[in-house]
C-alpha cells in the first residue's frame, strides 16, 4: 500500500462543527414544514383527505308511473346502465381507447371526439360514453375490470312509454333539465337530472319525481368503491292514475292511424279525459335516452308537426260545428226569435255578396226552422241568424260557452283559440269590423278558431245543461274547475234534439255513424281552407278541408263527448271524423255493458295488463298486439248512402 | 491492523439508530402494502436489510486505506458500468438504470455514488494545502462531472444531484475558499436557466408543478398535493397504524418507497415525524462525530462523504413529501423500500464503521 495518506490528521474541526449545525438547522426546517401542515393547516388537509376518500353517489329515484283509470300501466320505468369513462389517468385512457371502442361497439373516432369535447371538464368527472349499456357491454366491463379499470356503470331509471307514440302528447316526455330549469329550481336540480319536458310529465313533474337518495362510499385512488359509509334510500316518485281509459285510447289511436288530426273524449259530468290522441305523434321512447340534434331538428321541421299537440294546440276553424254555438246563442238571446225560419235556395246574398250553402248546385233546403237547420246543416239559415245577431253578440255567447279561452286542462301550453269581435279586429288589424265577415263566422269560417279540446268541452257543457267541468287527465286532480252557464232547459233540449237528429233523423248529415240502441248525438263540420268561391275560381272544386265531428251520448245527461278532427282531408267532416267518434262511443258502451254484466273489464284486464307489457317488450304498437274488431264491424251502421254529408 | 479491532469498537449507537429507522421503515412498508397486491413487500425489505447488514460488516473489515488505494480502479469500473448501463441496461419507468445481478435488478448509479465517495475522499486526502486551490477544485469538479453527466443521461436527475453535495462538503472540508464558494454559487445561479433546457419534459413538468401546483392538480402536482393532504390530515397524533386513508386507499404515490414519509406522517402524525426526523438527525450527527474522531483526513473525508450523501437524501426526500421541493425520485434512506438503495446505505455505513474501527489503530 502506498502511503498517500501519510497519517495526515489535520482535521478541520471548525468546519465539521459547522456541518453539525447545518444538519440541526436542516432537520429543524423540515420539522417546521411538518408543523405547518400537520398542526396549523391540519383541518384543511383533513377535509381534503375526507373529500378524497368519501364519494357521494346519488341514487336516482325512479319517477312515478302513470296508470290508466283501471290501473293498467301506461308509462313505466326500466333500469338501465350508463357506461361511464373515468378520465383521471389520461394516458391510460388513451391507451385503452381502442379496446374500449371495440368492446362497447363504439366508433373510435366518436369516442375520441367526445373525449376532446369534455377536456374542459375536471378530470375526476367521468363522462357518459354510452347511455344505455347492453348485457354484452356489462359483461365486457365486468370481465375487464382488471386490465381496463376505467369503465364504470351507473344505474338509472329510464322512462318506458307505450310504443308507437301511444298517448304520446298526453304523457309528454322527459329529458335532461335545461339550464333555465336548474336556475329556477333553487339548487334542487343538478345538471344531468331528468325532468318532464312536456305533457303530463311536465305538468306533474313535482309529483312524479322522487327524492334522490345518496350513497356515501369510500373510494380508492382509482375511483373504485372499496367500502360503504351510509346509504340514504331514494324515495320513488308518486304514481299517478290517469282518467284515460286504455281501451278507448286504443280505439282513438287506431282510428286516427296515419291521418293528421286529433281525438279527445271527455266525460262531461266530471271533466275526466277518457281518450286523448294527436297524430302524427313522436315516439317519446326515442328521446327518453338521448336525442341527437339532427333527430330533434327533423322532428321540429317535419311538415306533419309531430310535436304539436293537436288536441290542445291545433287552432282550427270549427266549420259547421260552430252552428251549435250559434243555435245556443240564438235560443238564449232570442235574436232572432225561436220560431225564426229562413228560406234556403242554395245560397244567400248578404251585404252585396253571394254566400253559398253547401247544397248549392245540388238543390236547396227550402224553408227551414232551427231544428231542420241543425239536422241538415243549412248554411243559409245560420247566415241569416248571424246577420241578425251581429258579431259582438256571437262573440259574447261563444266566449261565455268557453271558446276563446283555455279550458284549463292539466297540460302545459294549451292554446285558447280565437273568437273574433269588433274590438279584436280594431286592436289587431286597426280597421272596423266588416259586417260581411259575420256571415262567414256564423258557419264557423273566417277568423274563428278552436281547439279540438274546446269543441269537446263546449259541446259537452251545453249538452250537460250548462255545466262545464274542467277537463283533466289526472284522476285525483286536486281541484276540478266547475263553470256554470245559465242555459234554459228549452235551449238545451232544442240543441241536443237537433244534434240527435243529425245522426238519427232522415236527411241528417251524420246518418252514416248511427249506433243501434244508443242515443248518439253529434254534429259534423267541414272547415274549408278557402271559401267555396275562391276554391271554384281556382278550379279546385273540392279543396283541402279540416273535417270535424263532435258527438256525445246519451242525449240527456251525456256520459261521453268526443271531438275529432282530421286535417287536410278531401272528405267531409262526417266521413273523415265521424267514424272515429262513433267507434269510441261504441267502445265506451260495449265496455259499460260488460261491466254491468258483472264482467268488470278491469278484472278481465288484470292479466290483460299483459298486452301493454308484452307489446312494449316486443317493441310493437299495442294496437297491433291487442287488435280489436276493425272499425267496419264496430257499428251496426244504417247503410244509407250519403250523397253529401253537409 | 485488523486483528486489533474488536466488536466493542463498532459504533453500536449508530447501529441502534440505523436499526430503529429500518424498523420504522418496515412497519410503514407493511402498513402501506399489506392490503394490496404488493402485500409481503416488508418481508422483501427485511431480506434486503439482512443482506445489507452482512455487506456492511464485510466492508467494515477491509481497511479503508486499502479500499481508497484502489480508488482509480474503482472510478474506472464505475464509469465503465455507467456507460454499460446506458448501452445494455434495462429500462423501467422510462429510464435506463438497471442491470441484472444474481437475478435482481440493480441500479448501477447507487454503486457509483459509493465509488465517488471513495474517489473524492482519496482526492481531497491528497490535497496537502490547508486551503483548496482553484486547480484542485476544478479537478474535483471534473472527477464528479463525468459520472454526473452519465447518470443524467439515464436519466436520473435525483441520483446525479446527490453527487454535488458530496463534492461541496468535500471541498468545504478540504479548505474551500469563501471567494471560490461565492463564485460557484454565482455560477450555479447563472447556469440554472441554462440547465432548464437540458431537463426532460417530465422533469420540467415536475419543476413547473412545484412552482405552480394549482395549475396541475391531477398531473405531476397531483402527487405532491396528495402527499401534502396525507401529511396534513395526519395531524399531531396521526390516524393510527394502518388507518391512513390517503395511504390505504392509494392516494399517496409510491407510498412504500419515495413517499413513505408521507404515509408515516399520515398514520403517526407529527409526533411520529418528530421521532423519525429525530432519528435521522441523530444518525447524521453521529456520522459527523465519527468524522471528527477519525484517525486521519482520509477517514474523515470518507465519513463526511457518506454524511453528505445521506443528509442530502433525507433533505430532498422529506422536503419533497411536504411540497417544499420538486419531485426528484430520491428515496428516503433506510425507510424507503428498495434493494439497491438499501444496500448503498449499508455499504456507506460499512465505510463509516471501517473508519471507526481504526480510529485508535496506528
Amino acid at each position: 500500500m502506498s502511503y498517500w495518506f501519510r497519517n495526515d490528521n489535520r482535521l478541520p474541526q471548525e468546519r465539521l462543527a459547522a456541518a453539525s449545525y447545518v444538519i440541526v438547522g436542516m432537520i429543524t426546517l423540515l420539522l417546521l414544514g411538518f408543523w405547518k401542515l400537520q398542526v396549523i393547516d391540519s383541518d384543511k388537509y383533513g377535509q381534503m383527505a375526507e373529500r378524497n376518500r368519501v364519494r357521494s353517489i346519488p341514487i336516482i329515484a325512479p319517477r312515478g308511473r302513470m296508470l290508466d283509470r283501471d290501473g293498467r300501466v301506461l308509462v313505466d320505468n326500466y333500469p338501465s346502465f350508463s357506461v361511464l369513462l373515468l378520465r383521471d389517468d389520461i394516458a391510460a385512457v388513451e391507451k385503452s381507447l381502442p379496446a374500449i371502442a371495440d368492446g362497447l361497439g363504439l366508433q373510435l373516432d366518436d369516442l375520441k371526439e367526445q373525449l376532446a369535447n369534455s377536456s374542459e371538464l375536471p378530470k375526476f368527472q367521468p363522462i357518459v360514453i354510452k347511455p344505455e349499456a347492453t348485457p354484452a357491454d356489462v359483461a365486457f366491463i365486468e370481465s375487464h375490470r382488471a386490465d381496463i379499470p376505467l369503465l364504470e356503470m351507473l344505474m338509472v331509471h329510464r322512462r318506458r312509454y307505450l310504443p308507437g307514440g301511444f298517448m304520446a302528447h298526453a304523457s309528454g316526455y322527459v329529458g335532461e333539465v335545461s339550464e333555465k330549469q336548474i336556475e329556477d329550481s333553487n339548487g334542487r336540480l343538478r345538471p344531468g337530472d331528468i325532468a318532464g319536458k312536456s305533457g303530463l310529465e311536465r305538468e306533474y313533474n313535482d309529483l312524479l319525481v322522487g327524492t334522490d337518495g345518496m350513497r356515501r362510499v369510500i373510494v380508492n385512488s382509482v375511483g373504485k368503491e372499496v367500502g360503504r359509509l351510509s346509504q340514504q334510500e331514494a324515495i320513488p316518485g308518486k304514481q299517478i292514475q290517469l282518467t284515460i281509459d286504455y281501451d278507448l285510447q286504443e280505439v282513438a289511436e287506431e282510428g286516427l292511424g296515419d291521418k293528421k288530426g286529433a281525438v279527445v273524449a271527455l266525460n262531461p259530468q266530471t271533466g275526466e279525459v277518457l281518450a286523448f290522441a294527436s297524430h302524427p305523434a313522436p315516439d317519446p321512447n326515442d328521446f327518453a335516452v338521448r336525442i341527437s340534434k339532427e333527430e330533434w331538428q327533423k322532428l321540429n321541421e317535419d311538415p306533419g308537426k309531430p310535436l304539436l299537440n293537436r288536441v290542445t294546440q291545433a287552432q282550427l276553424a270549427p266549420g259547421s260545428v260552430f252552428k251549435i254555438i250559434m243555435a245556443t246563442a240564438m235560443l238564449e238571446s232570442k235574436v232572432p226569435p225561436e220560431n225564426f225560419t229562413a228560406f234556403c235556395p242554395g245560397y244567400g246574398i248578404f251585404y252585396g255578396q253571394m254566400h253559398r250553402c253547401w247544397v248549392y248546385g245540388k238543390g236547396s233546403h227550402g224553408q227551414v226552422n232551427l231544428h231542420e237547420a241543425i239536422v241538415k246543416s243549412c248554411d243559409v239559415f245560420f247566415y241569416n241568424v248571424g246577420m241578425r245577431m251581429g258579431i259582438d253578440r256571437i262573440a259574447k255567447y261563444a266566449k261565455m260557452l268557453g271558446l276563446g279561452s283555455k279550458t284549463g286542462i292539466d297540460l302545459p301550453s294549451e292554446e285558447s283559440g280565437l273568437v273574433p269581435s269588433e274590438d279584436w279586429v280594431e286592436r289587431v288589424y286597426h280597421h272596423k269590423w266588416y259586417p260581411g265577415s259575420t256571415i262567414s263566422v256564423s258557419i264557423g269560417q273566417g277568423s274563428v278558431m278552436v281547439t279540438p279540446l274546446q269543441v269537446a268541452y263546449v259541446i259537452g257543457g251545453i249538452a250537460s245543461g250548462g255545466d262545464f267541468k274542467e277537463p283533466h287527465l289526472m284522476k285525483d286532480a286536486p281541484s276540478v274547475g266547475d263553470k256554470r252557464v245559465e242555459l234554459s232547459d228549452d235551449t238545451v233540449e232544442q240543441v241536443t234534439q237537433g244534434m240527435y237528429g243529425v245522426i238519427n233523423e232522415p236527411g241528417g248529415t251524420g246518418q252514416s255513424v248511427r249506433l243501434q240502441g244508443i242515443e248518439f248525438c253529434g254534429k259534423s263540420g267541414t272547415a274549408q281552407m278557402m271559401s267555396y268561391a275562391a276554391a271554384s275560381r281556382l278550379g279546385l272544386g273540392k279543396g283541402k278541408n279540416d273535417g270535424w265531428f263532435v258527438g256525445f251520448a246519451p242525449r240527456r245527461n251525456p256520459e261521453i263527448v268526443v271531438a275529432a278532427v282530421v286535417e287536410d282531408t278531401s272528405e267531409h267532416g262526417g266521413t273523415a271524423s265521424g267514424p272515429l267518434v262513433r267507434d269510441i262511443v261504441k267502445a265506451y258502451y260495449e265496455k259499460k255493458e260488460k261491466k254491468s254484466q258483472g264482467q268488470s273489464t278491469a278484472q278481465a284486464q288484470k292479466p290483460g295488463m299483459q298486452p301493454v307489457a308484452q307489446s312494449a317488450r316486443a317493441g310493437e304498437a299495442p294496437k297491433v298486439a291487442t287488435k280489436r274488431e276493425g272499425p267496419a264491424k264496430v257499428a251496426e251502421v244504417a247503410e244509407k248512402k250519403q250523397q253529401d254529408p253537409e | 491492523m485488523n486483528e486489533m479491532t474488536t466488536t466493542r469498537d463498532y459504533d453500536w449507537w449508530l447501529l441502534a439508530i440505523v436499526a430503529a429507522i429500518c424498523a420504522l421503515g418496515v412497519v410503514e412498508i407493511y402498513s402501506a402494502t399489506h392490503g394490496s397486491v404488493l402485500a409481503g413487500m416488508h418481508m422483501k425489505q427485511i431480506r434486503w436489510l439482512i443482506v445489507g447488514v452482512v455487506l456492511m460488516f464485510v466492508l467494515s473489515r477491509i481497511d479503508y486505506h486499502v479500499i481508497m488505494d484502489q480508488a482509480p480502479v474503482l472510478y474506472i469500473i464505475g464509469i465503465v458500468a455507467l456507460i454499460a448501463v446506458l448501452a445494455v441496461g434495462h429500462t423501467r419507468f422510462g429510464a435506463k438504470r438497471w442491470i441484472p445481478i444474481l437475478g435482481e435488478m440493480f441500479q448501477v448509479s447507487e454503486l457509483v455514488k459509493l465509488v465517488i465517495i471513495v474517489v473524492l475522499a482519496r482526492f481531497f486526502a491528497e490535497v496537502r494545502t490547508d486551503e483548496l486551490s482553484l486547480q484542485d477544485l476544478i479537478k474535483a469538479g471534473l472527477l464528479v462531472g463525468v459520472p454526473l453527466v452519465l447518470i443524467l443521461k439515464q436519466p436520473d436527475l435525483g441520483t446525479a444531484l446527490v453527487l454535488l453535495p458530496m463534492l461541496i462538503v468535500g471541498a468545504f472540508l478540504a479548505g474551500l475558499r469563501w471567494k471560490h464558494a461565492a463564485v460557484i454559487i454565482l455560477l450555479g445561479a447563472l447556469m440554472l436557466p441554462a440547465g432548464w433546457h437540458f431537463l426532460k419534459p417530465y422533469q420540467k413538468d415536475r419543476v413547473t408543478s412545484f412552482l405552480h401546483p394549482e395549475e396541475d392538480a391531477k398531473g405531476s402536482g397531483y402527487q405532491v398535493l396528495q402527499s401534502k393532504i396525507a401529511v396534513g390530515s395526519g395531524g399531531f397524533w396521526g390516524k393510527g397504524f394502518g388507518k391512513g386513508s390517503q395511504n390505504q386507499l392509494g392516494y399517496i404515490p409510491v407510498r412504500y418507497s419515495d413517499f413513505i414519509m408521507s404515509a408515516w406522517a399520515e398514520e403517526q402524525g407529527f409526533k411520529g415525524v418528530l421521532l423519525a426526523l429525530g432519528l435521522y438527525m441523530a444518525l447524521l450527527l453521529r456520522l459527523v462525530q465519527n468524522a471528527q474522531r477519525a484517525k486521519d483526513r482520509a477517514g474523515m473525508f470518507l465519513v463526511m462523504g457518506v454524511t453528505a450523501a445521506l443528509g442530502f437524501h433525507v433533505l430532498v426526500n422529506v422536503a419533497m413529501v411536504i411540497g417544499a421541493m420538486p419531485v426528484t425520485g430520491i428515496p428516503l434512506p433506510l425507510m424507503s423500500y428498495g434493494g439497491s438503495a438499501t444496500l448503498f446505505v449499508f455499504l456507506a455505513i460499512g465505510l463509516v464503521m471501517n473508519v471507526r474501527l481504526r480510529r485508535f489503530v496506528n
